[in-house]
């Protein structure tokens, strides 16, 4: 099971009331490389992954839901007494009228949350390297979010979440030669 | 251990190219496409709230990320 | 309605040492996963936890339960539920 701490991970602060910002980061809450996709992904997969890297799989997947209350909670901020009007002006008009001021799972184009983002083949190196390109791939759009945004608390603390993509890459990274087994063995071809 | 954060290129420009030519781009090669298996007892940053700060615990797999726009001074 | 009294930097102070000694404990946590024998860092990992364990303590005096579940011990009256949560500061 798991217990909820009354904590985030990293100290969230947003500089002002920018709905347009909150439009763009939605995509790492429901979008394809986004932390939901990410947490479900390694916690479904670790029931079919040899004992030697489930430990990493559950708690890099724990990790994740703690990035996800993270960018919920900027989103939350971000357009937090934002009035129709500024949600309209963001592009949030049509969000507005399905969900008022509610988050959900949707990227930031709009498209619906969907398990097709998420794989497991049952087959460890396969989805070890499809978990390794989903931490570059969410690197990477941390970096475009960071590239758009002009709010520096938000910024910073995208940083922390992109270095946390990095190493949980490095993470992946080491479970593959785990499993391969060949690690500190000479190999001779 | 040595390498760049950063790559770059010059991608080939058209005279009839609509947008200003951006000439060099770049892009992140992150430390651990170089670590391979992280040895132990590696350098560590000095206190908790560094490393919190960095966004993990080793400098060595730190990579700091800038903003294209620029940014404000925090 | 009252306007609820704006958290002491206090609050702000102790969460975020919390937060550096948790975080050195999550980074632990998967290192340790692909190196589990790794003595010193197993050392680095318990001195943590415990100041960790130290800090909400101290914490939970003055601001109420971190977790539930048990995990924290409960004042009269149940104050787990009381804002504010961890999105809202």
């Amino acid at each position: 099971m798991w217990y909820y701490e009354k904590k985030l991970q990293y100290p969230v602060k947003v500089s002002r009331c920018n709905p347009m910002l909150a439009k763009y980061l939605i995509e790492q809450y429901g979008g394809a490389d986004g932390e939901l996709s990410a947490a479900l992904r390694y916690l479904n997969q670790r029931y079919t992954i040899p004992d030697k890297v489930v430990g990493l799989l559950n708690d890099i997947g724990t990790e994740e839901f703690a990035h996800l209350e993270m960018i919920a909670t900027m989103i939350y901020k971000l357009t937090k007494d934002a009035t129709p009007e500024q949600l309209e002006a963001a592009g949030l008009g049509a969000h507005f009228v399905n969900h008022d001021h509610a988050l959900y799972y949707h990227n930031a184009a709009g498209a619906p949350w969907t398990a097709t983002y998420i794989q497991a083949k049952g087959d460890p190196i396969a989805d070890l390297y499809e978990d390794i390109a989903a931490e570059e791939k969410a690197r990477a759009t941390y970096q475009w979010i960071i590239d758009i945004s002009d709010d520096p608390f938000i910024n910073d603390s995208l940083k922390f979440l992109r270095e946390r993509e990095i190493v949980h890459s490095q993470r992946f990274h080491e479970a593959v030669e785990i499993l391969k087994e060949e690690r500190d063995r000479k190999k001779v071809f | 251990m040595s390498f760049t954060l950063t790559k770059c290129y010059s991608p080939f420009v058209s005279k009839f190219d609509p947008c200003k030519p951006i000439l060099t781009k770049c892009y992140s090669t992150p430390p651990n496409l170089y670590i391979g298996f992280q040895p132990n007892n590696i350098e560590q940053f000095p206190t908790a709230r560094e490393a919190l700060y960095a966004g993990t615990l080793w400098p060595c797999l730190y990579d700091p990320y800038y903003s294209k726009r620029g940014e404000s001074i925090e | 309605m009252t306007q609820k009294k704006p958290l002491p930097d206090s609050y702000y102070q102790l969460m975020e040492q919390i937060q550096a000694v948790d975080f050195v404990l999550v980074e632990l946590t998967l290192y340790l996963d692909t190196h589990p024998h790794d003595l010193d860092a197993i050392k680095q990992f318990n001195q943590a936890a415990y100041e960790s364990r130290q800090l909400k303590n101290q914490f939970e005096d003055q601001f109420g339960p971190l977790m539930q579940y048990g995990q924290s011990y409960s004042s009269y009256p149940w104050n787990w539920k009381e804002a504010p949560w961890p999105w809202q500061v």
